[in-house]
C-alpha cells in the first residue's frame, strides 16, 4: 500500500508541472511508454520488446524520443493504474505489450484522447488505439515440420501458457505440420495460466519428458524448458519470443524470433510528425516481425532444408500454414482442400484440429 | 485419456522436488513463530537467497558454496528485519512487507550480471546398490542433496522443540515473552537467531529453486513460493510434521495435475490448475480444526522495560 500511495504521489507531482505549462512543455522530446508484462531480462516475450524498444529509440535519437518503460505489470486492474500513470507522466505514445492489456488499454485510452495507444496481440482498436501483432503460426508450422522429423518417441510436448487464440494457433499450426511428416505423432499439452513462471515451466517441461515427449515448444516466456530438455538429454525444444541461442545447438535446434524495431520506430515517426492513425496490423515471417531463428546442425540436413524452404514459401506467400484440407477435432470440415483460412477466423480460433487430444479450457 | 504414460514413481520422485523449495521455507519460518515473531518477508528472503546462491554457484563451480551463500544472503536480508523489529521495534506485518518488497528489488539489481548465464550442475545422489533398486532406488536414494537436507531439517527442528531445552525455551519466548523474560531468558537473543535461522531456511529454498530446478536466474522467479510456504505454517498448525505434509502434498498434487494434464484428463484444467491450493488448504484445515495451536505472542512486540 505504502508503495501504491508514494507512486501516485510522484505521478501527481510529474503531472502538475506538465497541466501548468501546458504541451509546449511536453512536446520538446516525444515520450513513449511501454507496459511489459515480465521482467526486461526474462530472455523471451518482454526482453525482445525492450530490446526492439531501445533500438527504435537509438535509431530516432535520444534527443529526439524519451522512453519510459514500468516491468512485470500484472494483467488485469493495476495495468489500467501503470498505464494511467504514465499517461498523466505525459507519454505521447503508450505501447501494452501483452494480450491480457486489452481492455484495461481500451479503458484508459478513453481517458486519454490526445494520448496515442498501441496494443500487441488484440483485436480491439479505437480512434486512438491500434493493434497489432505477429503471425507466429507461420514460425510454428517451420517448428512443427523440424519437431515432426526429430521426434523419436513420436510424443511432442507443448507447454501453452494461457487459452487465448494465439496461443490455440501456435498448438494447431505446430500439430499439422508435425503431423504432415509424421503421421504417427500425438501431441500432449499443459496449460499453465501464466506467461512467466520458471519454476511451473520446468515442471510442466519435466513431466512431458516423463511422459516420453522428446520435443518440447513453449509458448511461455523463460528458457526454463529448454533448461530442462538440457538436462534430460536426447530432448530438443525451441527458441519462444528470442533466440535463446545459450542453449544452441542443442536442445535448442531453432527459434521463432520476434522483431518489434522496424514497428516501434515507424509507429514513434508517426507519432512525431502527426500522421499516426488508428490501425490493425498483423506482419509475419514476409515483413521480417517474425523471424526464424538459425537451425542448428542438432537437426539433419534435409529436413533443415526442408524447414528453411517452407519459411521461404511462407514468407513469399506461396504456402499458408492453415490451407485445407482440415477438419475440427470433432471430426466436422474446417476448410476444403486448397481453402485457406481467412483472418478473421484465425483472430478468433478457439477451436483445436482434428487430431490433438483434450480440450481447450474456455 | 491414458493414464498408464503417467510413471508413479516418477512421480513421486518429482514431487519431492516440487516440495522442496517450500518445505525448507516453511520450516525455517515455522521456527520464526514459534519464537513469537512474525516474518512476512519469506518471499523477499528467498528470492534473495536464490539470486546470492546462484552467484556464488556460478562464480565458484561449486553447488554447494551456492547453498551457503544463500544461506548468508538469506539470513543476512532478515537481518534488516531483525533491526526493524528488534531494536527499532517497528510493526512486524509492515517490517515483513517491505522486507519482501526490498528483496524483490534488491535480487533483480544484484542478478543483472547472472541473466542467461547456467548454474554448475548439482549431482545426485548415486549409492552403488541402492540408487539401483527399482522404485526404491528411484524415490529415496537418487535425489540431489537439498532434498535431504529439507527433511533432515523438519526432522531436526521437530526433536529440537519436542525433546530439548532450547525447544522449551524457544516456545517460552512464543508463548509468553514477558514469562520468559522475567524467568530470566534473553528474549530478544533468542528471536533473532530464530530470525536468522529463518532467513538461511527460505534463502536456502530459493537457492533450490534457481540453480536446481529450473535451474537459472530469472527476475522474481520465486513467483509466490513464499507466501505459499508461510500460509503452510499457519495451515500446519505449527507442527512441523505437519509442514512436510503439507508442502509433499502441495508438490504432489501440482506434479499430479500436470501429469493429468499431460495425459489428457477430462477434467477441465482450472479445476486441475487450482486443486494444489484447494486440496492442500483443505486437508490442513480439517486437521487443525479443532484447536489453533498459533504462539500466544506471535506478532507482539517486545522490550524489557514494557
Amino acid at each position: 500500500m505504502k508503495k501504491r500511495t508514494f507512486l501516485k504521489g510522484a505521478a501527481a507531482a510529474v503531472a502538475l508541472p506538465l497541466a501548468m505549462t501546458g504541451p509546449a512543455f511536453a512536446q520538446e522530446k516525444t515520450k513513449v511508454g511501454f507496459i511489459y508484462v515480465g521482467p526486461i531480462n526474462d530472455g523471451g516475450w518482454t526482453q525482445h520488446h525492450h530490446e526492439s524498444a531501445m533500438k527504435m529509440v537509438e535509431e530516432i535519437g535520444e534527443d529526439k524520443v524519451e522512453m519510459v518503460y514500468q516491468e512485470s505489470v500484472p494483467e488485469g486492474p493495476d495495468a489500467e493504474r501503470a498505464m494511467t500513470q504514465m499517461a498523466l507522466g505525459g507519454a505521447d505514445i503508450i505501447f501494452t505489450t501483452s494480450f491480457g492489456y486489452m481492455d484495461p488499454t481500451i479503458n484508459v485510452a478513453a481517458k486519454f484522447p490526445d494520448v496515442n495507444f498501441e496494443h500487441a496481440t488484440g483485436y480491439k482498436t479505437a480512434d486512438n488505439v491500434s493493434a497489432y501483432s505477429a503471425r507466429f503460426y507461420e514460425g510454428r508450422a517451420v517448428m512443427g515440420t523440424i519437431a515432426g522429423h526429430m521426434t523419436k518417441s513420436n510424443v511432442l510436448g507443448y507447454i501453452a501458457s494461457v487459452p487465448i487464440p494465439e496461443v490455440v494457433r501456435g498448438i494447431n499450426s505446430a500439430y499439422i505440420h508435425a503431423k504432415k511428416v509424421n503421421p504417427d505423432v500425438e501431441m500432449k499439452i499443459i496449460w499453465l495460466y501464466t506467461w512467466m513462471d520458471p519454476a511451473k515451466e520446468a515442471d510442466a517441461a519435466r513431466t512431458l519428458i516423463e511422459q516420453g515427449a522428446d520435443v518440447i515448444f513453449q509458448h511461455t516466456d523463460s528458457t526454463a524448458p529448454l533448461a530442462a530438455a538440457q538436462n534430460a538429454g536426447n530432448v530438443i525444444g525451441f527458441g519462444q519470443a528470442g533466440d535463446m541461442s545459450e542453449y544452441a545447438p542443442s536442445p535448442r535446434v531453432s527459434s521463432i524470433i520476434d522483431n518489434w524495431a522496424p514497428y516501434y520506430v515507424s509507429r514513434v515517426k508517426a507519432t512525431m510528425d502527426g500522421t499516426w492513425e488508428s490501425h490493425s496490423v498483423w506482419e509475419g515471417i514476409n515483413t521480417g516481425m517474425v523471424g526464424i531463428g538459425d537451425i542448428t546442425d542438432a537437426v539433419p540436413a534435409e529436413v533443415k532444408a526442408e524447414a528453411e524452404a517452407m519459411r521461404d514459401a511462407i514468407s513469399a506467400g506461396e504456402y499458408h500454414p492453415f490451407t485445407g484440407p482440415l477438419k475440427k477435432q470433432d471430426g466436422s470440415d474446417w476448410l476444403a482442400e486448397g481453402e485457406v483460412a481467412d483472418d478473421g477466423t484465425l483472430a478468433g480460433m478457439n477451436f483445436y484440429v482434428e487430431g490433438l487430444t483434450g480440450e481447450i479450457p474456455q | 485419456m491414458d493414464l498408464s504414460a503417467i510413471n508413479p514413481v516418477l512421480l513421486v520422485a518429482s514431487l519431492m522436488v516440487a516440495a522442496t523449495p517450500i518445505l525448507l521455507a516453511a520450516i525455517g519460518e515455522l521456527v520464526v513463530e514459534k519464537a513469537g515473531v512474525l516474518n512476512l518477508g519469506v518471499e523477499g528472503m528467498m528470492i534473495t537467497g536464490a539470486i546470492c546462491g546462484f552467484a556464488v554457484a556460478v562464480e565458484t563451480g561449486s553447488p554447494l558454496m551456492g547453498f551457503v551463500g544463500a544461506a548468508a544472503g538469506g539470513a543476512g536480508l532478515s537481518l534488516l528485519f531483525v533491526a526493524l523489529t528488534q531494536y527499532a521495534l517497528a510493526n512486524q506485518v509492515a517490517s515483513g512487507l517491505s522486507l519482501t518488497l526490498f528483496g524483490l528489488g534488491l535480487s533483480a539489481l544484484i542478478g543483472q550480471r547472472y541473466v542467461g548465464e547456467r548454474p554448475p550442475p548439482a549431482q545426485r545422489l548415486d549409492l552403488p546398490v541402492l540408487s539401483d533398486l527399482p522404485v526404491v532406488g528411484r524415490i529415496l536414494f537418487s535425489h540431489d542433496l537439498m532434498v535431504y537436507v529439507g527433511l533432515a531439517l523438519v526432522v531436526a527442528v521437530w526433536a529440537m522443540l519436542k525433546f530439548t531445552r532450547a525447544g522449551l525455551i524457544l516456545r517460552a519466548v512464543g508463548e509468553n515473552h514477558e514469562a520468559a523474560h522475567a524467568l530470566g531468558y534473553k528474549v530478544r537473543r533468542i528471536r533473532i537467531l530464530a530470525i536468522l535461522f529463518g532467513g538461511a531456511c527460505a534463502g536456502m529454498g530459493g537457492a533450490y529453486i534457481s540453480l536446481l530446478r529450473v535451474p537459472q536466474w530469472v527476475d522474481g522467479m520465486t513467483a509466490g513460493t513464499g507466501w505459499i510456504a508461510l500460509a503452510l505454517v499457519v495451515f500446519a498448525s505449527w507442527k512441523p510434521g505437519r509442514v512436510l505434509l503439507g508442502a509433499y502434498l502441495f508438490g504432489g498434487v501440482t506434479v499430479l495435475q500436470l501429469n493429468l494434464q499431460a495425459a489428457g484428463l477430462a477434467i477441465p484444467v482450472e479445476y486441475l490448475s487450482m486443486s494444489p491450493y484447494l486440496i492442500t488448504i483443505l486437508v490442513l484445515v480439517i486437521m487443525s480444526s479443532h484447536r489453533s495451536g498459533a504462539p500466544a505472542s506471535l506478532g507482539r512486540t517486545f522490550h524489557a522495560s514494557q
